[in-house]
């Protein structure tokens, strides 16, 4: 049995400001960590297969991506994975959702085409768009179930755990498929020493968008229907009054008093 | 083109079946798929196909055919509430967003219904400003599924060819909208917290990156429909119109239970199911200031005595002291209460994405320089443990006074 676990690098979000005279990105000293929702999917398909008896399954990481994300994957490879693809090619910049699970179904169905599962993150957070695995399982066939906590296989079924806005849901579906991981149980963990010296003899390929007999016309900016048109600071609130609260009798009638007079409370 | 690879197609019928337009017949014959003229290029057989015989080529549309695609829709979610069926609060939300776009494009504002209970909704989606609805009728639609939805979504949108198509970003909505996207190779741009057209007609769709530091502005210039989906709370609702009327027209929907491949084995209510963060009026929030969780039981108390409800910063739901579904921020909800107080939190820039535009801040902070102050209409330097015992007081002594 054969497990893909779809991965992306991300810079760590909170890092990222904005240059407020040029409006660019100052990305200096800003550090690329793989998604911490990948790294929770990659711990489910780790976890799987130490208590799925029935079968061996085979936890397999993908990640389309600049040279650099082969980081992330290593990390991966440390956690438990078995093998690794890096997707990377020129051709791939500026690949928006569309473009993204464009490559990603082209890398799993001639790389991996006898998958099982497929586990991604919800959301990666740079973007927080939570939107490249619902298309690539679409551009696969395959039925998807979003916002999982917890996967069971059951032979060639699986049930999850979903979260809804007003609680849970279990539901199944058949294998192949896909399920995005939000945090459930799963945690970040540090890999032992002996994980990292194995994680060194597992195979890391780096594949290209001929490898995968994808032309500029299908990946890539080219084939991205959303373009960027512009980037900006965003806009700056004007804070109102700051009073000094120390004395708190004092501050807690000001504040009441701004209350009453923006009509939040009545006049009494 | 729907194209048919003769030789890899098998006969078997699957895509006859699950198509919801009947365009598309196993030829008597010659025993392979055949594609009438009345296929919408919807992408539902594709997607069935097991022997990948199917396939659509996608070209960018040209100039003359983006001015086929007209009017704006909204996805019609709804949600059960003891067992009543409900419009959600985000779909109204759209529409008000979406008569604006309509009327700069000239164009109407459709709702897509899709459900089984659901005709009730309809007159209310016109008050709030559609001028028409797209009913589709199911008993399959009974609950939501990816694949039911989508198939049923996919089809009105090929066949009535809109030019833009907005859902609500709730955990259905994000699970919904690209899955469609996918399906028709479109563009869709998630959590916009704003949308304009651009005098080229253009849908410029503007949305945070990078955990809101900056703002970017997203068109999908060559494809149509242009996608988008909206936070609730992000757009202020409409005042309704109980006057106003519209048209209502049955889509006939054809699905068929092999369509759906997920099932629902149990639906499980959590308890924190009545607080509704993103619902209220007034919120007092909480951060890591309150240094214990046993403090929590002071801002619950401040709750009361404002009739308010209790949320907080992403530091408390990490520590397990509130549920996740009460976080406030971009990996929590978005809220835009009428007064939002910010207890003991410093206002980092996730936090503020999803408040910002709650329309009366109040923060108070031992730390003159927290950030929470820039954004704050009244903000109080001091302790929380010394001042919210003292407004508790205030507020108390109010209600007798009143009585
Ligand atoms: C990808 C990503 C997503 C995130 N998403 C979210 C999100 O959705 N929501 C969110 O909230 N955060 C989010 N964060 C985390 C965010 O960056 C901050 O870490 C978090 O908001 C801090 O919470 P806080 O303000 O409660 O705590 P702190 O930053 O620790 O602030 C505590 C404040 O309390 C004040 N204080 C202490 N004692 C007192 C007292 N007695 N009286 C008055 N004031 C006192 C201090 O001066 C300080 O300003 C996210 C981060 C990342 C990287
Ligand atoms: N470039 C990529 N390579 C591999 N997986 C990706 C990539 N982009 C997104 N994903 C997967 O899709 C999930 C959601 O990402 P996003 O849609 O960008 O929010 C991530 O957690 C990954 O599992």
């Amino acid at each position: 049995m054969k497990i893909v676990v779809l991965v992306k690098q991300v810079p760590e979000a909170d890092k990222v400001a904005v240059d407020p005279e040029t409006g660019t990105l100052i990305r200096e000293g800003v550090a690329s960590i793989l998604n911490p929702y990948c790294e929770y999917a990659l711990d489910e398909a780790v976890r799987l297969k130490e208590s799925y008896t029935e079968k061996d399954i085979e936890v397999v990481a993908i990640s389309m991506g600049p040279p650099q994300t082969k980081s992330a994957l290593l990390r991966c490879l440390e956690l438990g994975a078995d093998k690794a693809y890096l997707l990377s090619d020129r051709k791939f910049a500026g690949s928006d959702v569309w473009a993204t699970s464009t490559a990603l179904k082209e890398g799993v169905s001639k790389l991996e085409p006898d998958f099982d599962l497929i586990l991604t993150g919800k959301q990666a957070i740079d973007g927080d768009t939570a939107q490249v695995p619902a298309e690539t399982a679409e551009q696969l066939g395959i039925p998807q179930i979003t916002y999982g906590i917890e996967v069971k296989i059951d032979n060639k079924r699986i049930e999850v755990k979903r979260e809804t806005d007003e609680g849970y849901q279990i539901l199944s579906t058949r294998l192949p498929a896909l399920v995005t991981m939000s945090k459930g149980s799963n945690i970040r963990r540090i890999p032992s020493m002996k994980q990292v010296l194995d994680s060194r003899r597992k195979p890391l390929d780096v594949v290209s968008a001929d490898d995968l007999e994808l032309d500029e016309n299908k990946v890539g900016l080219k084939a991205s229907p959303t373009q960027v048109s512009r980037v900006f600071a965003p806009p700056t609130k004007v804070g109102g009054d700051v009073i000094d609260g120390s004395d708190p009798k004092i501050a807690a009638q000001k504040l009441l008093e701004y209350l009453v007079n923006n009509k939040y409370l009545k006049d009494v | 083109m729907l194209e048919v690879d003769i030789d890899a197609c098998t006969g078997c019928k699957v895509c006859e079946r699950v198509c919801p337009f009947a365009a598309i017949i196993v030829d008597p014959e010659t025993k392979k798929a055949k594609v009438l003229d009345n296929c919408t290029l919807c992408g539902t057989c594709v997607n069935a196909c097991k022997f990948d015989a199917l396939s659509i080529e996608r070209k960018a549309v040209s100039e003359e055919e983006l001015l086929l695609y007209k009017d704006v829709f909204v996805w019609g979610e709804w949600e059960r509430k003891e067992d009543k069926i409900t419009t959600k609060n985000v779909v109204f939300e759209l529409l008000g967003k979406g008569r604006e776009l309509a009327d700069k494009l000239g164009e109407s504002l459709a709702v897509v219904l899709a459900g089984k209970d659901i005709d009730h909704l309809t007159e209310e989606l016109f008050h709030y400003g559609a001028d028409k609805v797209y009913l589709c009728k199911h008993e399959l639609l009974e609950q939501y599924s990816t694949d039911g939805y989508a198939t049923v979504i996919s089809s009105v949108i090929a066949a009535e060819k809109p030019s833009v198509v907005l859902y609500g970003a709730t955990p259905n909505g994000r699970d919904l909208a690209p899955r469609i996207a996918g399906r028709l190779a479109l563009g869709l741009t998630a959590d916009c917290t704003g949308l304009d057209i651009d005098e080229s007609r253009q849908l410029i769709q503007t949305r945070p990156a990078f955990g809101g530091n900056i703002m970017a502005s997203i068109y999908s210039p060559y494809t149509r429909p242009q996608m988008s989906s909206v936070r609730p709370n992000v757009f202020p609702k409409p005042k309704p119109d109980t006057a106003k009327q519209g048209v209502l027209e049955e889509f006939d929907v054809k699905l068929s239970p092999i369509n759906i491949r997920t099932k629902i084995i149990e639906e499980i209510i959590s308890k924190d199911e009545g607080v509704k963060i993103e619902e209220a009026n007034i919120l007092v929030s909480a951060g890591r200031g309150i240094g214990l969780k046993e403090n929590l039981g002071l801002i619950y108390e401040m709750a009361e005595e404002l009739d308010a409800t209790v949320a907080g910063s992403r530091a408390l739901i990490d520590l397990g002291w509130l549920p996740h579904p009460q976080q406030v921020g971009q990996s929590g909800k978005t809220v835009a209460p009428n007064l939002y107080f910010a207890l003991g939190i410093s206002g980092a820039i996730q936090h503020l994405v999803g408040m910002t535009s709650s329309d009366t801040i109040i923060a108070i902070n031992k730390d003159p320089d927290a950030p929470i102050f820039k954004i704050a209409d009244f903000g109080i330097v001091g302790d929380i443990f010394e001042i919210i015992p003292e407004f508790i007081k205030l507020l108390r002594m109010r209600k007798q006074s009143d009585l």
